[in-house]
């Protein structure tokens, strides 16, 4: 990889102040920018860590019965910490990667990188959470903008993340065992006001809602409720692991599994 | 160059790094500890698993930076004080867990991690939390009874199938 200059601020002030210099990018855990990096598919000329600054770490209940996520903690945290108040959120960020590979990653650098195959995006976007940032508030539903793209202006960070927690909700992952991210997987949020069904890996978009679900299931909680409808496979991505038409079938059986453990 | 420093193996170290150092780089290189293994160098294999702050993370996929003030693990630190195999490494050698042995440094320290937060696994707990150590040579069923013989268990139902 190229060289770069290395900076790991302890508040979140210093951070965007490190993040204006040029090209300058931030750094979670680097599971992902490491090997990108090493690859020479980025250069930046700074790297600035995020993984010094307190505030950003860690997982808290807010008054309203929210979980709050510190941008930089990790995946292992939020499968240890989160499994109380949120285990659906929790057995997600416990499925990621490998155990070593969770003891480094960190939930905003998965939001901010937005793989289209990666776990965070779909628990997200199923929950309806707010993606805070050191300059406003992202609705989930606003965030995601399609494959490696987000919300998030140049130089961003996101410093917590704010989850509602559902009456009942399961991610259903099915995993591309090589590489550990979801071949598809689906997030499956039930709130007192309706269904949320996020689905990752499969769409050429990256993360989305399958609203028509959504819909089926509001009038009717089961896994029936499906019947007859199909996602079309024409976005769907395709590669050595699965064609579209795989990917397509397997987001209505992800989704049945989720129903069924929210039964 | 930035000075970087940390505890590795109960020693304070210090070197000279460039940003873009890893940290299993500044482990082999400036500090000659090459028990820790380079495998694939894209964080899939875990032949470079060492402890930081006594955490599992692939320190080919850490800037040694990121390590600075930390406290560092390594195979080299494993045995017992009077240079006697530790209960772990006794075991991979007791149940034949390793063959070529390129994998053993990771599988070893994978291992430590493991029976620190699980002390008595179950063999499926102990290949869910080997998913990110990849060996070549031995099908993997004697590592799992050498970490289940070290976790103190009875392993001789188990079969090297």
């Amino acid at each position: 990889m190229y060289n770069f200059e290395f900076e790991k601020p302890s508040t979140v002030a210093d951070a965007v102040s490190a993040l204006g210099g040029e090209d300058a990018q931030a750094l979670g855990g680097g599971q992902t920018l490491i090997p990108t990096l090493k690859q020479r598919l980025a250069a930046p000329s700074t790297l600035v860590s995020l993984g010094g600054i307190p505030d950003m770490q860690g997982v808290c209940i807010e008054d309203d019965g929210s979980v709050a996520i510190g941008g930089a903690t990790t995946h292992a945290t939020v499968a240890s910490e989160a499994a109380g108040s949120y285990p659906a959120l929790a057995a997600l960020a416990g499925l990621i990667g490998d155990p070593a590979v969770r003891n480094r990653g960190t939930i905003g650098g998965s939001l901010a990188n937005n793989d289209p195959a990666a776990c965070y995006p779909a628990g997200a976007l199923g929950s309806g959470a707010t993606i805070i940032t050191n300059t406003r508030q992202i609705a989930a539903d606003d965030f995601f903008e399609g494959l490696f793209s987000t919300a998030l202006e140049e130089g961003e960070i996101i410093t917590t993340v704010n989850f509602p927690v559902p009456q009942a909700a399961s991610y259903q992952k099915f995993l591309q065992p090589a590489s550990r991210f979801a071949l598809v997987g689906v997030y499956l949020a039930r709130f007192a006001d309706g269904v949320r069904v996020a689905v990752t890996g499969a769409s050429e978009d990256g993360v989305f809602r399958w609203s028509e679900a959504e819909e089926a299931l509001n009038k009717e909680f089961r896994q029936d409720a499906l019947t007859g409808l199909s996602i079309n496979p024409a976005n769907m991505i395709a590669d050595l692991h699965g064609s579209k038409a795989y990917r397509a079938h397997l987001v209505s059986v992800m989704t049945k599994w989720a129903i069924e453990a929210c039964m | 160059m930035t000075k970087v420093s940390m505890t590795v193996n109960g020693k304070t170290v210090s070197g000279d790094v460039e940003g873009r150092t890893l940290l299993s780089g500044f482990l082999r290189e400036n500090l000659n500890l090459t028990g820790t293994h380079v495998g694939c160098d894209t964080a899939q294999c875990g032949a470079c698993v060492v402890h930081v702050n006594g955490e599992a993370v692939k320190s080919c996929n850490m800037l040694a930076l990121e390590a600075d003030g930390a406290d560092v693990g390594t195979i080299e630190g494993q045995a017992n004080q009077d240079g006697s195999l530790n209960v772990i490494q006794q075991a991979f050698q007791d149940h034949h867990g390793l063959q070529c042995g390129f994998c053993t440094p990771g599988m070893v320290m994978s291992a430590a991690a493991l029976l620190k937060e699980n002390p008595r696994p179950t063999e499926v707990e102990v290949r869910k939390y080997l998913e990110g150590n990849l060996c070549r040579c031995t099908g993997y069923h004697n590592i799992v009874k050498a970490i289940m013989a070290a976790s103190g268990q009875d392993v001789s139902s188990i079969a090297a199938e």
